[in-house]
């Protein structure tokens, strides 16, 4: 069984991706296809526990108005090496103000958390065969970076309080 | 130069950790090749044909002797005591362990270097005019922009997984010595009419297997919004170039298919939503970085030095080195000095270990200590005060960096080739060496003037083959090395793709052919000709037909 990290820490999982968009979803919490999605939309929104899935060629823009009442949105990666996902989760975070689960599935594994996390994914469904617990570390393996991403300013952008050694001159 | 503070210095201290651990999963079978691969290109290691290569950045080609001297020591420690000059402002390192490289990336550290994304599918190293700062012709110092990018490269979490590699490069002069129209994205920093300074952005140009220039897709960006519009620029391209297939995975192709207009209009309509938005860089850091490039302390000179002047007239040697290897300052009696890692015999590019710390010496005693590499794999003192040049002429002499060739036939840009690359179709550097023994008379050399002869082992185009004024690319025939020939190509900011001039050539044939394409103008010229603006005169023809003449 693949593993979860959520929230920064090893979790059950209690929802079920549905891969194959021809079978209908379970009563139980389901993540859909967007094409699911877009069918069934208005049957599925009754529910309080369906969510999607976007693969790294679908349009975020086609869940614009589902963000509010979304309870989890995840973006699969075929491979770890297909960084559209990583845009899509700005995207949903930034510019249509996701608020719910953000989920990466699918080729995710250790090395990719920290960029991950930076993005805006709060959970990772690890692949099989990883050891959750192990990965754990990776999201730390940078305290801080230059860019603005959807877990900090810039830090051109804060105070001298918000980054004290910014100004202490070169180290040597 | 830029000083790390603290916080840049932790960043590539956590990166050294994070590699030290990756590579000791991947020896302990924890990660798989596969798995492994991204992580260490993006760290600089390739798997070369007999070792391991590692590249290592050198920011916009600006180096402190204190780094050089560390390069060499890492050759000197870990590789086979020298170190080679690429064609984008990096070293590389081809013999080193792997299980060493962690140790090397934690000493490069230790100078605030690093090889940070000098690989794989990421923004890799921001390169630059090697004159930035000092060029006569430069009207913005393109330095403190070089780092806020570099910086704003570094890490960036959304855009570590593109298509395909991806290459910035940045000038502030009217003459482009960056290659700014030959690559993913170019930027020449200028003014408009207030004097403010803002980018004029150029996207898709680019050599490999489908070499095209770039398009201006915006005129004038104000300096503020930089960091939003590359944003723009990276996220479109991640998002819709193609990864179907990697020989037209570069954003190149993705400009071509949707045309430079539609590209444009996609990128300025992300931008709308990034304007003004955190990324935008306040006045204040560009003003904090650009503390860290004041001019040097120059003295105050009267214009050209008399004892330099005399030196000139009266030693004809020393006058050649003058006329090719010397650049005029912008500061009153200050010189540039282009020190040629071309001399014959040796693989373009290529410095010892003992030549590096030679030169960090040179540096300290000649020019604040402080270098730069260029793009043409040669090195460049800045900040000479002419009436110290016959000296510092006498010193490179002794360390073999003193031949008066820069911009002649023999300063020839060189990639490693099937020496070394396990891409290479074909080997470069004994190509480089035939041609330059075959040319080895300094007067005829001179006669010529300026010819680039740019040589690449694959289409990979690591030896810029298609702007070489003569290209040479090596080309696999049934198992066994061809070189391709191509005339006409220009770099700069008059950029043009060379033009094959027919079948290939066995290596041995090479100097042969170069002699001809050579006897066709000098027999044609107009006076202050140069080879290219000959061919672009004549076309192919007469070239072709007196290259192929003989063998028909």
């Amino acid at each position: 069984m693949p593993q979860l990290i959520k929230g920064g820490v090893v979790s059950d999982d209690r929802w079920t991706l549905v891969r194959d968009g021809e079978v209908a979803p379970p009563s139980s919490p389901a993540i859909v296809s967007l094409a699911t999605w877009l069918v069934k939309r208005d049957e599925l929104r009754k529910r309080s526990d369906v969510g999607v899935w976007l693969a790294p060629a679908d349009d975020p823009s086609l869940l614009a108005g589902d963000v509010r009442t979304l309870p989890l949105i995840a973006v699969d990666f075929p491979k770890f090496a297909d960084g559209r996902g990583y845009s899509i989760a700005r995207l949903l975070r930034e510019r249509f103000f996701f608020k719910g689960e953000l989920r990466a599935v699918g080729d995710v594994a250790r090395d990719q958390l920290y960029y991950l996390h930076q993005v805006g994914f709060d959970a990772f469904l690890l692949r099989d065969g990883k050891d959750a617990q192990d990965a754990l570390a990776s999201l730390r393996d940078f305290t801080d970076g230059y860019q603005a991403t959807n877990r900090r300013t810039p830090w051109f952008r804060r105070s001298d309080t918000d980054v004290p050694h910014r100004h202490r001159g070169a180290t040597e | 130069m830029y000083r790390y503070d603290a916080f840049d210095q932790r960043l590539v201290d956590e990166r050294v950790a994070q590699f030290r651990d990756q590579t000791r999963r991947f020896l302990a079978g924890e990660l798989s090749e596969d798995e492994f691969r991204p992580l260490r290109l993006q760290n600089g290691l390739y798997i070369q044909k007999y070792a391991p290569m590692l590249r290592v950045a050198i920011p916009y080609g600006l180096l402190s002797s204190r780094q050089l001297r560390k390069l060499a020591h890492i050759g000197r420690k870990y590789d086979k005591g020298y170190g080679h000059f690429t064609t984008r402002q990096n070293i590389q390192y081809n013999w080193p362990k792997l299980e060493e490289v962690p140790d090397i990336l934690a000493e490069l550290a230790s100078v605030e270097m690093h090889a940070i994304q000098t690989s794989g599918n990421c923004v890799r190293n921001i390169t630059s005019d090697h004159f930035a700062g000092v060029a006569a012709d430069e009207i913005v110092d393109p330095r403190p922009y070089n780092e806020l990018i570099r910086q704003w490269s570094t890490f960036h979490p959304e855009f570590a997984y593109l298509p395909r590699k991806f290459k910035i490069a940045i000038t502030g002069a009217t003459t482009d010595r960056a290659a700014i129209l030959v690559h993913d994205i170019g930027l020449q920093a200028v003014r408009d009419g207030a004097g403010d300074v803002g980018f004029r952005v150029i996207v898709g140009g680019g050599l490999g297997r489908t070499p095209i220039v770039g398009h201006v897709i915006r005129e004038f960006l104000p300096r503020a919004e930089i960091l939003n519009y590359l944003d723009a620029i990276l996220r479109v391209y991640n998002r819709f170039g193609r990864r179907d297939n990697m020989y037209k995975a570069r954003i190149k192709i993705l400009v071509k298919e949707r045309t430079p207009e539609v590209f444009a209009q996609d990128v300025e309509a992300e931008w709308e939503h990034l304007k003004g938005g955190p990324a935008t860089v306040p006045d204040e850091e560009i003003a904090r970085i650009a503390a860290h490039f004041p001019p040097p302390s120059y003295e105050t000179l009267p214009g050209d030095d008399a004892g330099f002047r005399s030196a000139v007239a009266d030693n004809r040697a020393f006058s050649n080195w003058v006329k090719r290897n010397v650049f005029p300052h912008k500061v009153p009696g200050y010189a540039l000095v282009t020190l040629s890692l071309k001399k014959t015999g040796v693989p373009p590019g290529d410095a010892s270990s003992d030549q590096m710390d030679a030169v960090a010496d040179l540096a300290d005693a000649y020019t604040f200590g402080e270098l730069t590499v260029s793009h043409e794999q040669n090195l460049i003192f800045t900040n000479v005060r002419q009436s110290q040049l016959l000296a510092l002429w006498s010193e490179l002499k002794g360390l073999g960096f003193a031949t008066p060739n820069i911009g002649l036939l023999t300063d020839i840009i060189c990639c490693p080739g099937g020496d070394f690359c396990s891409l290479a179709n074909a080997k470069s550097i004994p190509i480089a060496e035939a041609i330059q023994r075959r040319f080895d008379d300094l007067d005829y050399l001179h006669d010529l003037g300026e010819i680039d002869v740019n040589i690449s082992g694959c289409m990979n185009a690591c030896g810029h083959h298609h702007v070489g004024h003569i290209g040479i690319l090596g080309v696999d025939k049934n198992g066994s090395e061809w070189y391709q020939v191509t005339i006409g190509g220009t770099q700069g900011e008059h950029a043009a793709i060379g033009k094959v001039i027919g079948p290939s050539f066995a290596a041995h044939e090479m100097p042969d052919v170069i002699a001809r394409l050579l006897d066709v103008y000098v027999d044609r010229r107009h006076e202050d000709e140069r080879f290219v603006d000959t061919v672009k005169r004549l076309g192919l023809d007469p070239f072709k037909e007196r290259v192929y003449a003989a063998t028909h």
